[in-house]
């Protein structure tokens, strides 16, 4: 049950705020095309936030952001209070032990079995033995529920197996930050219900700080403790689930009620697309 | 990081203390199967560790599992809140011996 205070806060997990992600003023372009427009958002220390949006929002680019894979037109992007847009690759190098990244796909190396694939981080960033990499990765392959499964090959195993064998390699050095794209999509409901209770379990026993991508407003519902709303490259709303539930916005109802879009039409703009060439350009012959 | 051992009873007790992460198991660990290999009971007390992470833990796995094909006694002491989360979080809560104190233990 949340206080009065913390969910006047937007805070309803934490109790102490501590900004671990804090992204300002992020703009991005493809081309001339904005992308982003100036996106704000912070994350605390132990919280699940989930951004959630239709296709093509913006999530799966924001993700990216957040993640460093990408140089935004402005703005910063701070992870545990560094800016990760102005890290040299060492540092960012180093910033990496601290996150881990559950890939919608999966990005499983399909030539290493489910063990090898996991203990992979470990590899790269610690000098652990044998006998404890192998321990660690059967640990957290227990956790997601896929004890046994060690030694079979990506290409053997179910679309929930998969998401469940990358969180397993996300979480395998007990990640400060922990970034998940897409968890349920492409899952039947069980298996997406079981991901998010051990979303929730991480979060609670490892005190992560998590932040979810999806557009499944059930699994974002349970397990979000705020939620940024995107919409064509802006933030529409970043809110607790009942302040997003409540919200006026008319996009954010028509994504929740699952409504089509209904925008005006711009003719002119729509024909220019269409055909690639706007209204003063030559008619066909 | 050195961790302090002494003996009690038929035990020998080793105290965990801070932060036992990456840095720190790899010390743990060996001290662990240190003892284990002269053969002594094993307690380790983790009332002082603020934290442990996976590799923490896995010393202490490793560390029991040592102590059961020796048929010598392993077991937990005082597990912190934070401790016990991540224990339970691999259902480990339900595997090792765990004690509130030592004075609970059967010496």
């Amino acid at each position: 049950m949340n206080t009065a205070a913390q969910v006047e806060n937007n805070l309803p997990h934490q109790v102490a705020p501590d900004v671990v992600i804090d992204v300002k003023n992020l703009v991005t372009h493809y081309d001339d095309k904005l992308i982003l427009d100036d996106i704000n958002f912070t994350v605390n220390k132990g919280e699940i936030m989930v951004i959630m949006g239709g296709s093509g929002s913006g999530k799966s680019t924001l993700l990216r952001f957040l993640l460093g894979l990408n140089t935004p037109t402005s703005g910063t992007v701070s992870l545990l209070g560094k800016d990760i847009t102005q890290m040299s690759a060492q540092e960012m190098y180093e910033m990496r032990k601290q996150m881990g990244v559950a890939f919608q796909g999966g990005a499983l190396f399909g030539s290493m079995t489910v063990a090898e694939n996991t203990q992979l981080p470990l590899r790269e960033h610690t000098r652990l033995d044998e006998n404890t990499m192998r321990i660690m990765s059967r640990m957290k392959l227990e956790v997601v529920n896929l004890a046994g499964f060690e030694d079979l090959m990506p290409a053997q195993l179910s679309g929930g197996m998969i998401k469940r064998a990358a969180l397993a390699r996300a979480i395998i050095m007990d990640p400060k930050l922990l970034f998940f794209d897409e968890p349920s999509a492409g899952l039947d409901p069980v298996v997406a219900a079981e991901l998010d209770e051990l979303i929730l379990r991480l979060r609670d026993a490892m005190n992560m700080s998590i932040v979810v991508v999806t557009h499944e407003l059930d699994s974002a519902f349970k397990i979000a403790d705020r939620i940024t709303v995107l919409d064509r490259g802006k933030i529409l709303m970043c809110g607790t689930v009942d302040e997003v539930r409540n919200s006026g916005n008319e996009r954010i109802h028509n994504l929740l009620n699952r409504k089509p879009r209904q925008d005006a039409v711009d003719v002119d703009e729509y024909m220019g697309r269409l055909t690639g060439r706007n209204i003063k350009g030559s008619l066909p012959d | 990081m050195k961790y302090p051992v002494h003996e009690h009873g038929k035990f020998s007790v080793i105290s965990l203390t801070g932060e036992v992460d990456l840095n720190c198991s790899p010390q743990a660990r060996e001290q662990i199967l240190k003892c284990l290999k002269k053969n002594n009971h094993l307690l380790i007390d983790l009332s002082a560790v603020e934290y442990i992470d996976s590799s923490g833990v896995a010393s202490l796995v490793e560390g029991f599992q040592t102590a059961r094909g020796q048929q010598l006694q392993f077991a937990l002491l005082g597990v912190s809140k934070a401790a016990l989360q991540v224990l339970q979080l691999a259902r480990l809560d339900k595997v090792f011996p765990i004690y509130a104190s030592i004075d609970d233990v059967d010496l």
